[in-house]
């Protein structure tokens, strides 16, 4: 049976599990159907000319995992950033794992999604703000049909939140394939600020495809931090939906840095819902061998007087393909409007490819856009400037590529993060440089 | 310590040197000068190890060993070092950080520890200070955005650190202001030891003044046409290089 058929038959088993009376049975239904209507994106759909789903589709994938592993935390430990102390909602295989999370009601809600659906003290805020953002694309419609667990994180007005929140998705490779379709939902408050870490992790290589969607609502002056640790092995594909939406005067950053992976597409959209909104989407992606990431952005710019900055690096080593399609769409009354894109690539083998296509949709007169895509070598003069100096031929590369990533990773606001993926950047380029840029 | 013996070289096909010879001994300075094109700057790169250009036939043979097929980081271990016409800009790497990465480098090769953090630091703050760099300069992304001054005055700066057998100056008074020049010019002499060598190769007399040879080599159309003692730059300055093609094409 194709995984579209398979899904759609299991719906029905699914909707037993789950409470039928739920407010977002509706919402499933309505979802199941659209997934039904348009079926997996192909290439003949504009957005994913240069992604193809057809290999990762392929597998048999278990759609209801078997519960219970008895992964401990130290077996694990190393996906964490684990030299400060963090709230943790983490899962395995898709089910919530308490003796890995450290949750929290203490003036925030910081839990999981298949309480906040069922719990009737909830229910305001999944009514208000539960599928409100994201789109009803078939994978969007598709996640939303089978929503059941995630990260559930509610912050209240005036919170400045002291410990950064990580999502970690294990998947533990007790079943043969899998398909895991995460459903987050984030909701910062006026003057509240967030900091939040997620991250989707395989720990055998059996196939995993993810279908993960996280809606993030930054309203008034909410500054919310959020990172996406994307270094899974290589037989794990993930399909990242985020949507985000922002009221007036909020900052929110995202940066996704991409390093693992069989096939990584982030659709990330930013909604700007109000005015003097700040909206930075950044990006290092550095992967080799046969890997694929697409990065699918969208920027609306909806009313007057907001920023947005784009800031896009990769690096493409051996058959590895990559995408970035920047749309930004100014509407007629963002006037005023500062919208940035940069993506810049290095292809480091003949055989790598980067498809990159900035699109700007401006309906208003008194606007600053910008975008510029550079795909280039590593600079030989530069290298031999290096050597001459006595750094190898490695490290020199190495020290170029760090280089080229550098104007993401300075504005990375956790130091933990930052030296985290740095020493992430030098083991993929197999090298070891005793200081962080 | 280094011997050049009929060294031939060309870029894509081109010959550029055409039979050079020269020898160096430790202790002494010496000054290759020529018009433009003559090959100079290539001899500099082909000493160190530039693979753009390719060793036709020759030798290079420094410290009794032949390192024509050497990488170049493996001549700087060595204790090669070139100061560069044009030192390349490479921003997100600042000028402390990379000091710290060739000096480890070079160490590792030689199978030391990395330099304790106190040692690089001192070692940073007493060669700075030789050559008049503000610290703050130092935190800078190298080369970005420095002036042509700046540029030369961080290459002795990091001849100074990593301590060379053999210097290369490839026009390093090009750019230079009269002061830049005498705290360039300082440097090297400071640097200057029986055990070291330099070659400084320059258009003009004007450096000369400052960093005093005790050979001048004219090179010409890829070859050393006429070597002498200091005197020969101030012929050259007075009187130009015209006379030497005229012996040459005689």
């Amino acid at each position: 049976m194709e995984l579209k058929e398979k899904l759609i038959s299991s719906f029905l088993a699914f909707e037993n599990l789950v409470d039928i009376d739920s407010p977002i049975h509706d919402v499933r239904s309505e979802a199941i159907k659209t997934f039904e209507t348009h079926g997996f994106p192909s290439k003949r759909d504009e957005a994913w000319k240069y992604t193809s789903l057809n290999t990762i589709l392929k597998h048999d994938y278990s759609v209801f995992p078997k519960h219970e592993n008895a992964i401990e935390y130290n077996d694990v430990k190393k996906y964490f950033i684990h030299d400060i102390d963090t709230y943790k909602i983490v899962f395995m295989d898709g089910k919530y794992s308490s003796h890995l999370s450290q949750t929290t009601h203490d003036g925030i809600d910081v839990c999981l999604m298949s309480s906040a659906l069922s719990k009737p003290k909830y229910q305001l805020i999944i009514e208000n703000y539960f599928n409100k953002v994201a789109t009803k694309d078939s994978l969007t419609s598709l996640n939303t049909a089978f929503s059941q667990e995630g990260a559930y994180i509610h912050i209240g007005k005036n919170k400045l939140v002291a410990k950064p929140i990580q999502i970690v998705h294990f998947s533990t490779g007790s079943e043969s394939a899998l398909m895991l379709q995460p459903r987050n939902l984030i909701v910062v408050d006026e003057n509240s600020h967030v900091q939040i870490i997620e991250r989707h992790q395989s720990l055998t290589d059996n196939p995993v495809l993810t279908n993960s969607v996280t809606e993030i609502f930054a309203n008034k002056r909410a500054i919310i931090d959020y990172y996406k640790i994307q270094n899974d092995n290589e037989n794990a594909s993930l399909i990242d939906n985020t949507f985000i939406n922002q009221k007036q005067e909020s900052f929110t950053s995202m940066h996704t840095f991409s390093f693992g992976g069989k096939l990584t597409r982030n659709n990330l959209n930013f909604y700007q819902n109000g005015e003097r909104i700040d909206s930075t989407l950044k990006g290092v992606t550095i992967i080799g061998n046969k890997q694929h990431v697409d990065h699918n952005t969208l920027v609306h710019h909806i009313q007057p007087n907001c920023e947005s900055h784009q800031d896009y690096k990769g690096i493409f080593a051996d058959n590895s393909t990559g995408v970035f399609n920047g749309r930004v769409i100014v509407n007629r009354e963002a006037q005023k409007t500062n919208a940035f894109q940069a993506n810049n690539n290095i292809l480091i083998s003949d055989k790598a490819s980067i498809n990159t296509k900035p699109q700007l949709e401006i309906f208003a007169d008194d606007v600053k856009c910008s975008h510029g895509c550079t795909i280039g070598q590593l600079d030989e003069d530069a290298m031999f400037y290096m050597q001459s100096r006595g750094i190898p031929e490695k490290e020199a590369k190495a020290l170029l590529m760090y280089a080229f990533s550098n104007n993401v990773l300075s504005s990375v606001k956790i130091p933990e993060i930052k030296q985290r993926i740095t020493k992430i950047i030098a083991n993929k380029l197999g090298v070891n440089i005793g200081f962080d840029l | 310590m280094l011997k050049i013996n009929n060294l031939h070289a060309s870029i894509d096909g081109k010959a550029i040197l055409r039979g050079v010879n020269l020898e160096i001994n430790a202790g002494e300075v010496h000054a290759i000068m020529g018009p433009n094109g003559s090959g100079k700057s290539t001899l500099a790169a082909v000493i160190a190890g530039k693979e753009e250009f390719e060793v036709e036939s020759g030798e290079i043979i420094f410290e009794n060993e032949n390192i024509d097929e050497l990488a170049p980081e493996d001549r700087a271990h060595k204790g090669i070092f070139m100061s560069f016409q044009y030192p390349i800009e490479i921003p997100g790497v600042s000028v402390t950080n990379f000091m710290k990465t060739a000096i480890n480098e070079t160490r590792k090769a030689k199978g030391l520890a990395d330099m304790p953090a106190n040692e690089m630091l001192k070692l940073i703050r007493e060669k700075s200070e030789l050559l008049e760099i503000d610290r703050k300069f130092l935190s800078r992304s190298l080369n970005e955005g420095f002036s042509g001054g700046e540029k030369k005055r961080n290459e002795i700066f990091q001849m100074a650190m990593l301590e060379p057998k053999l210097a290369i100056l490839d026009e390093t008074d090009s750019g230079l202001d009269i002061d830049a020049l005498r705290i360039v010019a300082n440097g090297v002499n400071k640097l200057k030891s029986q055990d070291n060598a330099v070659i400084v190769i320059t258009h003009y007399q004007r450096l000369l003044e400052y960093i005093v040879p005790d050979f001048v080599h004219v090179l010409y159309d890829g070859r050393i046409v006429k070597s002498g003692g200091k005197e020969l730059a101030h012929q050259l300055e007075e009187k130009g290089y015209d006379w030497i093609k005229e012996e040459v094409n005689a």
